[in-house]
């Protein structure tokens, strides 16, 4: 199925969680903060938020700034 | 100077240097610019992780102790600027936010009624709020309504190492305003810092001036020596500035007077 992470479609397997997305992606899960369909998904809820068809998910982290 | 206290969000600080990590050639100088300087506050964005390429990390190069200032950067609206202090928040490093709301990409100008709308619905959250406007008394005094924790007026434009040109109306908000006021952008080096501290500022955010300095590490050190010289300054109160001259010397006593 696909959903939208930052913008770019990406085909996941059903039954993925947003932990296992991030997994996927080479993503320290506790470095980056998660948006799913503008709602902020706690970072304790990772393991056990599965991902819908369609979903658009932002995956964020800090950067330097000013 | 124990009893110089400066208290930000119920956070005592003993440094006036507030730093940014954006622009560095190498992030990891951060934490020796941290150690020069004194800064205790530092600031940071937030933005999408980038799929494609491991970027590294700078929180790797953000010393634990130091308190952590997400700024609201890539927000035009007061409602994106909402939306991404959540979300800094959510990352689990405190509730302070620089509001940061611009939709002006030519001089990076801030939209001081979106800024206000921000603060407002941030501060009824329990966020820290110190926001980043112009030099404007009124945009100060609302910003002050909406509970945020200090006023930060730009010296100049962003990035632009210009100095103080708003001089005048940063005396007037120090003048006016109980809240702190933070100098933030277009400080370009350490004497416009001291000139802010000794003109009464709470303190100055100093991003670009360090991380694109020859040697970031030593002009962070020069930063912080300005900063505390500016604040003593101001502490020890400055003498009157006149038009004609004073003679420091005594006139009278002159060596041959009366003589024919």
């Amino acid at each position: 199925m696909i959903v939208v992470v930052n913008g770019t479609q990406r085909e996941i397997d059903p039954g993925t969680t947003v932990l296992g997305l991030l997994e996927g992606l080479g993503i320290a899960p506790d470095t980056v903060v998660v948006e799913r369909n503008r709602e902020i998904v706690p970072s304790a809820t990772f393991a056990g938020a599965v991902l819908n068809e369609g979903d658009h998910l932002e995956v964020l982290r800090f950067v330097g700034g000013g | 100077m124990s009893e110089d206290r400066f208290v930000i969000g119920g956070v005592a600080l003993e440094s006036r240097l507030f730093t940014g990590t954006g622009k560095y050639a190498d992030d990891a100088v951060i934490p020796e610019v941290c150690a020069v300087s004194g800064s205790q506050v530092v600031t940071v964005a937030l933005r999408r992780v980038d799929l494609d390429s491991a970027a590294g990390n700078v929180m790797d190069h953000i010393p634990q102790h130091m308190k952590l200032l997400p700024n609201t950067s890539g927000a035009r609206t007061a409602d994106e600027a909402v939306r991404i202090a959540r979300l800094a928040r959510a990352m689990g490093c405190g509730d302070w936010v620089k509001i940061e709301v611009i939709s002006d990409s030519r001089y990076l100008l801030p939209d001081g009624y979106a800024t206000c709308k921000a603060t407002e619905i941030l501060a009824a959250e329990g966020f820290v709020v110190l926001p980043y406007v112009n030099a404007d008394l009124y945009v100060a005094r609302s910003l002050a309504d909406a509970g945020a924790a200090a006023i930060m007026p730009l010296g100049a434009p962003i990035g632009t190492n210009r100095g103080l040109k708003t001089r005048e109306m940063i005396r007037i908000l120090i003048e006016e305003m109980a809240l702190p006021v933070i100098v933030d952008a277009g400080i370009g080096r350490p004497s416009e810092a001291c000139e802010a501290m000794e003109m009464g500022a709470a303190a100055c955010l100093v991003n670009t001036a360090i991380a694109t300095a020859g040697d970031p590490v030593g002009m962070a050190r020069a930063f912080g020596r300005a900063v505390r010289a500016g604040r003593e300054a101001y502490l020890a109160g400055l003498g009157a500035s006149r038009g004609l001259a004073a003679a420091s010397s005594p006139l009278t006593g002159f060596l041959g007077q009366g003589d024919s």
